[in-house]
């Protein structure tokens, strides 16, 4: 063997010497950006300005408000046009809010899971891993910031249409709303809606899929009641009508007293039914997310 | 610092990262190599607490990388450029961030103007090149201004210019004390870049030694001989001490970098030679070696013909 070394321009000038540090302390550089110990807070400006910098969050809350207003305002003045002082006799004058929002839950459903799914469909959410490596917080800061959002959009744009439609039936015999019929109808069925775009994030944190979440909260809003509709054999008559009372459609109706049925939910019912569903939900997607790799 | 032990991760039977135990040290920049497919990727995504390791441990000088609250100013991670939300400009992408470990807003603008996307910071991520999005990426490990900066193959797709300035960045970063840890399949990449080499193969540590040390273990000189008189040449070079091998076909080799003495003996005796040349063995191969048995995906041929087709590409010193 020779010990002949041609000269190697890549060769370092020497070889480091970080055998001679002092052991116990971490020598190196010192960040000059001070130390903060980050909290809930921190996660939650991050998360709200995610979640205002992407146009998706536009597109789908702009769509909820168009579908909610539009038709809440077209089913008022079709009522309005269409019924003499006796048809409406005894009415809840707000349940025509109804099916605009119905349409609209599906914008919320859609946003709800592009928070936590585009991230996995994007990498992004590598990112916001190692930036929070908390991922209690991370899912908690998703989930405030989010109901939050859909919790205001839907206050605002259910009380709009509520008062409108309110006054447009004044005069078509329908009863003047009571203070809970009000509270339902904007608040109540708010807290409802903002619940089920909740359960949807969720979902998408799990399935991590975008279009895979998305279908299957659909699937979970309409499947019970196209169920039903099929259900004619006598002897599924108990299923039928408890896959009727139980459908999220109908939930909905609750917070208008116009349930399709008699029986089943009634009051504050699907409030705290959608409360205990995302509630299980939330824990079983936490203990997901802790468990499995990002 | 960065210290792994045992770490292992295994997918159901497969292992991808085998009982890995080194330490990064500060103020040099650490080369992490090892073919496609060994376990880099994984390896630093544990680093990072993305993926739970099956078994072994690693921390960050001294913590788990669970347990920093503000990690961003410890570590900054360079992972894959495309971990972005495309329709995100790269302010916001900065910003939120930034807001997640309490770093003044104003860092944003530092770190793009370091990378030098300030007149694209208002763009969707989405209309980025991949050089763009890999100075994002870069831009998103310094927000923090950390301690430790960890790139994974950060030269991919970037053009010669980039990866001049990426070079620059990693050594000037290494310089100010940091500790700078940057994985690549390419030795001739990490060769003009790190102090210090890590090498890995299916999973397993190779090596774990100075880049000064490696080149002087691997990087082998010899002489390459070849004479029409081949017998009368073999017993001229025994006679003076020189220990031949027979290389494949009519070549003879000799360790180090006689080529003057043996020319010299060659003409005392009259010997003709076809060929006399000193050769290099280029530190790709020592990679390639190193790491043949060790290789992921194989092309067609089989590890002893791969190793020797770089061989035959030797170069010349």
């Amino acid at each position: 063997m020779s010990t002949h070394q041609p000269p190697m321009p890549q060769a370092p000038a020497a070889a480091p010497d970080w055998q001679a540090a002092p052991g116990g302390s971490y020598p190196g550089y010192t960040s000059p950006i001070p130390v903060v110990r980050t909290h809930l807070g921190h996660a939650l400006a991050s998360e709200w300005t995610k979640i205002k910098s992407v146009r998706s969050t536009m597109w789908t809350l702009g769509v909820f408000v168009l579908l909610v207003v539009g038709i809440g305002l077209m089913a008022g003045a079709l009522v309005e046009a269409n019924s003499d002082s006796a048809s409406l006799s005894g009415e809840n004058p707000l349940s025509f809010g109804f099916f605009g929002l119905l349409l609209g839950s599906i914008c919320i459903i859609t946003l709800g899971v592009l928070t936590t799914a585009s991230e996995y469909g994007t990498g992004m959410i590598r990112t916001t891993m190692t930036a929070c490596p908390s991922r209690a917080r991370v899912l908690a800061a998703k989930s405030i910031v989010f109901f939050a959002v859909a919790f205001a959009f839907t206050l605002v744009t259910s009380g709009f249409v509520a008062m409108v439609q309110a006054s447009m039936l004044d005069g078509t015999g329908a009863r003047t709303p009571s203070g809970e019929d009000w509270l339902k109808a904007t608040v109540g069925i708010s807290l409802y809606i903002a619940l089920l775009g909740l359960l949807s994030l969720l979902i998408g944190s799990v399935i991590r899929h975008s279009a895979g979440a998305i279908t299957i909260m659909i699937g979970v809003v309409l499947a019970p009641l196209v169920l039903a509709l099929f259900m004619v054999s006598e002897s599924l008559n108990k299923l039928r009508e408890w896959l009727f009372e139980y459908s999220i459609p109908n939930q909905l109706s609750v917070f208008y007293a116009n349930s399709l049925t008699e029986s089943g939910p009634s009051g504050w019912d699907p409030l705290w039914i959608m409360l205990g569903v995302t509630a299980a939900v939330y824990a079983g997607a936490y203990a997901l997310l802790q468990s499995r790799d990002v | 610092m960065i210290e792994l032990e045992g770490l292992t991760k295994r997918y159901g039977d497969k292992v991808a990262v085998d009982r890995l135990t080194f330490t990064v040290r500060p103020g040099v920049v650490t080369g992490f190599l090892g073919p496609n497919g060994a376990g880099k990727s994984t390896t630093m995504r544990m680093i990072l607490g993305l993926d739970h390791p099956t078994a072994g441990d690693v921390r960050i000088d001294g913590t788990h990388y669970a347990r920093l609250r503000d990690p961003l100013t410890y570590i900054g991670a360079l992972l894959d450029a495309k971990a972005v939300h495309g329709g995100r400009s790269a302010y916001h992408h900065l910003l939120c961030l930034a807001q997640s470990n309490g770093i003044p807003g104003s860092r944003v603008a530092e770190v793009l103007e370091t990378v030098g996307l300030t007149s694209v910071a208002r763009k969707k991520t989405k209309g980025f090149s991949y050089g763009m999005g890999q100075r994002l990426g870069i831009a998103a490990a310094l927000l923090g201004n950390p301690r430790i900066v960890m790139f994974d193959e950060p030269v991919n797709g970037l053009d010669p210019e980039g990866i001049h300035w990426i070079r620059n960045l990693m050594k000037s970063l290494a310089a100010q004390g940091r500790t700078v840890f940057v994985s690549s399949h390419l030795m001739s990449e990490m060769a003009l870049t790190a102090d210090h080499l890590v090498v890995i193969g299916q999973g397993r540590l190779l090596a774990d030694t100075s880049m000064a040390d490696f080149i002087r273990t691997n990087a082998r000189s010899y002489v390459r001989i070849r004479s029409p008189q081949r017998e009368r040449l073999l017993d001229v070079l025994h006679q003076a001490g020189i220990t031949v091998v027979e290389a494949g076909g009519e070549a003879l080799e000799v360790e180090g970098g006689k080529a003057e003495q043996i020319g010299e003996l060659a003409a005392r005796h009259g010997l003709v030679l076809h060929e006399l040349s000193p050769r290099q063995a280029s530190l790709e191969e020592a990679f390639m070696q190193l790491t043949a048995e060790a290789v992921e995906y194989h092309a067609h041929a089989g590890p002893a013909a791969v190793a020797h087709g770089w061989g035959a590409g030797g170069k010349e010193a």
